[in-house]
């Protein structure tokens, strides 16, 4: 049914591909350049991943973003399924419409305002409190829980749609608590995607510039608000040269899953768009 | 079927309910209360009038973010239809291969295409050995342009794609013995029916787009400004968050305002029942 | 580490539940040893510290191995970015680096604390002429860090002659090669020296003299920049940009054929100090910090890393210190520019400046027009299409 492909459309791709990677590969040939230039290649060495190393504040940077990332992402994961299970039960209404509104907002919301919004209250929760730098950790954690949070209901609503009911009234039928009725029948299916959802909260997370920018103080710093202080100077190449090993890293990543996905499901219908 | 949520049920949602009032809505509540006061606290529509000096940076702020997304929108639209023609396997890796870009720094990457756009960039060394140019292209509204459609050409890629492969083949085939020429079957067969996903396309490449200020500062030299531009200005340097409230709210309501035309030429009805 | 970040309004929050140990509360007045553990956070100019890339000392590095004490170092790029931030209150910081006229200013307002100079014996190492200035004739609020001054980084393969004058930079002959200050105090400045005019003035009518010959530089002007001269110069990108001296030094390393002078005209000498803010939450570990700064090994490495002029007195008498002859530091007093201090600006010329700069920033550029009518075709089309559908829908409807 599949017809074959064009070679102009592959032509097209292929340029579409090369844009979206051309920056990429400059950054990535920069990483192994002589000399402390952002913009002109001289000379091959690997001393800037060597300086990478060395970079405490750098890789403190790096530290924090992972530790963030994997506490906001666990965090939202756990308060938005125990929602998204919530609000599937909910009877339609307006209700479950403002509800499923206000969840939405962040979505919506262009980012600066969401940072705004978030350092107004802040801020002002702190002056009424008379206490100085509240900014840190726990306004950076509960900005990142807040923004993943419509993404995680998002992946696991319609998995919950998809749930047979009639299998959990089975279960409890047969005598199990409504607990374990939903830990052995509804958990199991909406797991994939909770998981997407997990996954998709890291990633926001790890990847957040703009309201980090407005929400963080001077002793919690992620990396992207320090690379964001770097180019207001100088981008230095060890930035580029994390950035090479993150690219790798994610490639393998990805070239694994992959992979393993193909041996374990290659029949399986494929199911894409939900896990950006 | 006995429906009723248990009391349990019900609680499940509390958590985020009462998360999204606290760090949802009472922050959208102090970008309005900030936005209507002055420094001292009084009531005040200062803020407010002083918008007027901003109309052009509005203006130019939409208008940029018009001329990205529908670069985007041409760019991606034939892409995903490209990429849904192919292989299954094939598909997984090219859609993959877009996403990439995604995991990097979007800073550094933009950060790179300065490099890439200097007068004696990576370009215009290139363009000078083939005897062309050079061209001035960092700076000017085109670059950032450029940068907007660089960064979110993949929201616009995925959700269409998406909706592609689920497209029902044999609609095309009955429209085609039915004797429909190719356009006809575009017109009538394929826009109607991905129509959802340009529409989720538009509404993550034009708000980032709208409301970006760090694309602006890199690839626009400062020279003009962009309503982010403006808002990040207020909150970081002037000081002045009253008015950049002003600015936020105002935002805010345009791009709803915007969202909200767009949806009516979605029309279909979306399960879920998102009230804009 | 963060857990002591806990902050206090997560337990107003309602029903949030959370173990709140506070800031670290100050640890007293006992020996330094009690500050073990502390954390320090410093706020100061982007790279404005020698930071151990490539070889050099990692001054802080350094400073956290001598004391114990955690330093958590971030950047501001403007007096103003930095004064904001402590203004908003959203942070707090125990050691900031403004410039002059933001001491006077900070001062006015109640934001610095004073320092308690028996706590800083190295403070013996600043010259006199660093003491007592205008901005703190008592020394009570701020210790001299860095001494600098403005001039004009010109790249001498893409600038005829040897200029001498800020004219360049309003010079047709070089559109779009020239970087301006993106910040109002430095930007005015240059174009106050240029006209003449006192860098201080009161009068509303100067500020509008200079902000029109700013406006007349505008199309000009290549980008309004900070530290992203550095990249922009070294790269060869621009002609000609208005900066620090200091910064010249690392560029010119980079790209020989910089070249720097001061303008006839004048120009503005600047003091970078060290201070406290009044928010400070470990004074005595900030005070640590600040004689640690002055003593000669570090002073001397920070003047080796940042080519700022020192008012450290070891630091100049030092055999090692390499750059005691470079004259666009230390000019002779006969090629001493004429310079002024800025001061600290009453509240309605400071508005004034910053509405003017907001003006200047906003300004119509040329492609206004095309955004207009860009747009109304735009609207316009997207009205003929919903018509157009509409239209469609009820023939569709009649017909079936």
């Amino acid at each position: 049914m599949k017809r074959r492909t064009g070679a102009s459309s592959m032509v097209y791709l292929c340029l579409v591909l090369l844009f979206l990677y051309l920056p990429i590969f400059l950054l990535i040939v920069l990483s192994f350049n002589g000399t402390n230039s952002t913009s002109v290649m001289r000379g091959f060495s690997f001393k800037w991943y060597y300086e990478l190393f060395h970079d405490d504040a750098t890789i403190q940077a790096f530290y924090n973003t992972i530790v963030l990332a994997v506490t906001s992402a666990v965090t939202a994961t756990f308060i938005g399924t125990l929602a998204a299970i919530g609000i599937d039960k909910m009877k339609k209404g307006l209700r479950k419409t403002t509800i499923m509104t206000v969840t939405d907002i962040p979505m919506m919301n262009p980012e600066i305002v969401t940072g705004v919004s978030m350092m107004l209250l802040f801020v002002f929760i702190g002056s009424i409190l008379g206490m100085n730098g509240v900014l840190g950790f726990w306004t950076l954690f509960i900005a990142h829980v807040t923004f993943s949070l419509p993404y995680v209901i998002l992946n696991v609503l319609p998995k919950l749609r998809q749930t047979d009911h009639n299998i959990f009234e089975a279960a409890r039928d047969l005598g199990c608590t409504q607990i374990s009725a939903f830990f052995k029948v509804v958990l199991p299916s909406i797991l994939p995607g909770i998981f997407s959802g997990l996954i998709m909260a890291f990633t926001l997370s790890l990847d957040d510039f703009i309201i980090s920018y407005f929400v963080s103080g001077p002793r919690f710093q992620t990396l992207p608000i320090r690379i964001f202080s770097m180019t207001k100077k100088r981008v230095t190449p060890d930035m580029y040269a994390l950035s090479t090993l993150m690219f790798v890293t994610i490639l393998v990543l990805l070239i694994l899953v992959n992979v393993f996905q193909n041996k374990s499901d290659s029949s399986k219908k494929k199911e894409v768009g939900s896990d950006v | 079927m006995n429906k009723k949520a248990s009391l349990g049920q019900r609680l499940c949602a509390a958590p985020h309910i009462l998360w999204s009032a606290i760090f949802i809505v009472v922050p959208l509540l102090m970008v309005v209360y900030y936005a209507f006061t002055d420094a001292s606290g009084a009531f005040s529509l200062e803020g407010i009038r002083r918008l007027s000096d901003y109309t052009t940076t509005f203006l130019r702020s939409l208008w940029f973010g018009i001329i990205a997304t529908i670069i985007c929108l041409v760019i991606a639209y034939p892409l995903a239809y490209v990429i849904s023609q192919l292989k299954v396997k094939s598909q997984a890796v090219t859609i993959m291969l877009v996403m990439v870009p995604m995991w990097m720094n979007f800073l550094l990457r933009t950060y790179s295409w300065m490099t890439l756009l200097e007068d004696s960039g990576v370009i215009n060394n290139i363009l000078g050995k083939l005897g062309i140019g050079p061209f001035h292209m960092i700076n000017t509204g085109g670059a950032v342009i450029l940068g907007m459609v660089y960064n979110f050409l993949p929201y616009m890629i995925l959700p269409i794609y998406t909706v592609m492969t689920k497209l029902d083949h044999s609609l095309i085939e009955a429209a085609q013995d039915l004797g429909a020429n190719k356009l006809r079957v575009i017109r009538d067969v394929v826009m109607p029916s991905t129509r959802s996903g340009v529409i989720s396309g538009i509404t993550m490449v034009f708000v980032p787009s709208v409301s970006t200020f760090y694309i602006s500062q890199k690839l626009g030299g400062g020279s003009f400004s962009l309503i982010g531009d403006v808002i990040e200005m207020q909150f970081q340097v002037s000081n002045n968050f009253n008015f950049g409230a002003s600015l936020s709210f105002v935002l805010m309501i345009l791009i709803l305002i915007c969202i909200a035309v767009m949806n009516r030429f979605g029309e279909k009805d979306e399960n879920g029942g998102v009230i804009i | 580490m963060f857990k002591k970040l806990a902050s206090v309004f997560m337990s107003i929050a309602l029903l949030m539940v959370c173990v709140t140990p506070l800031y670290a509360s100050a640890a007293g007045q006992k020996a330094s040893e009690d500050l073990r553990g502390t954390e320090l956070n410093v706020y100061n100019w982007g790279e404005y510290i020698s930071d151990g890339s490539e070889g050099t000392l990692n001054v802080n590095a350094e400073f956290e191995k001598e004391t114990g004490i955690k330093v958590n170092y971030t950047t501001f790029d403007s007096n103003e970015n930095m004064y904001n931030k402590i203004k908003g209150g959203g942070a707090n910081y125990d050691i900031v680096v403004p410039s002059d006229y933001m001491i006077e200013r900070m001062i006015n307002e109640g934001l610095l604390e004073k320092i308690d100079m028996s706590n800083i014996p190295n403070y013996k190492n600043i010259m006199p002429q660093y003491k007592n200035l205008y901005f703190d004739p008592a020394n009570e609020y701020s210790v001299p860090y860095n001494v600098g001054m403005v001039g004009m980084i010109y790249n001498t393969k893409m600038v005829k002659g040897t200029p001498d004058s800020w004219n360049l930079m309003w010079d047709k002959d070089y559109a779009g090669q020239i970087l301006m200050f993106n910040n109002s105090r430095d930007a005015f400045g240059i174009t106050q020296c240029l006209l003449g005019i006192d860098l201080n003035t009161n009068d509303s009518e100067d500020w509008h003299r200079a902000y029109d010959k700013l406006k007349e530089q505008k199309p000009l002007v290549q980008s309004y920049v900070m530290d992203d001269v550095y990249n922009k110069m070294e790269g060869g990108e621009a002609a000609v940009a208005a900066y620090y001296a200091g910064d010249y030094l690392t560029m010119h390393d980079n790209n020989p054929d910089l070249a720097f002078v001061y303008p006839k005209e004048g120009t503005n000498i600047f003091v970078d100090s060290l201070c406290i803010p009044a928010s400070c939450q470990n004074k005595r570990g900030a005070e640590l910090y600040i004689n640690y700064l002055l003593r000669e090994d570090i002073a001397l490495a920070n003047a080796e890393y940042l080519c700022y002029a020192t008012p450290n007195q070891a630091v100049l008498d030092n055999p090692d210190y390499s750059l005691k002859d470079e004259k666009i530091l230390y000019p002779d007093a006969q090629d001493m520019p004429k310079t002024q201090y800025y001061h600290n600006l009453p509240p309605q010329t400071l508005m004034l400046m910053t509405s003017l700069w907001d003006n200047l920033k906003i300004e119509g550029n040329n492609d206004d027009k095309s955004i207009y009518i860009g747009l109304a075709s735009f609207v316009a089309i997207v009205a003929a299409y919903s018509i157009y559908r509409a239209v469609r829908k009820k023939r569709r409807e009649s017909m079936y």
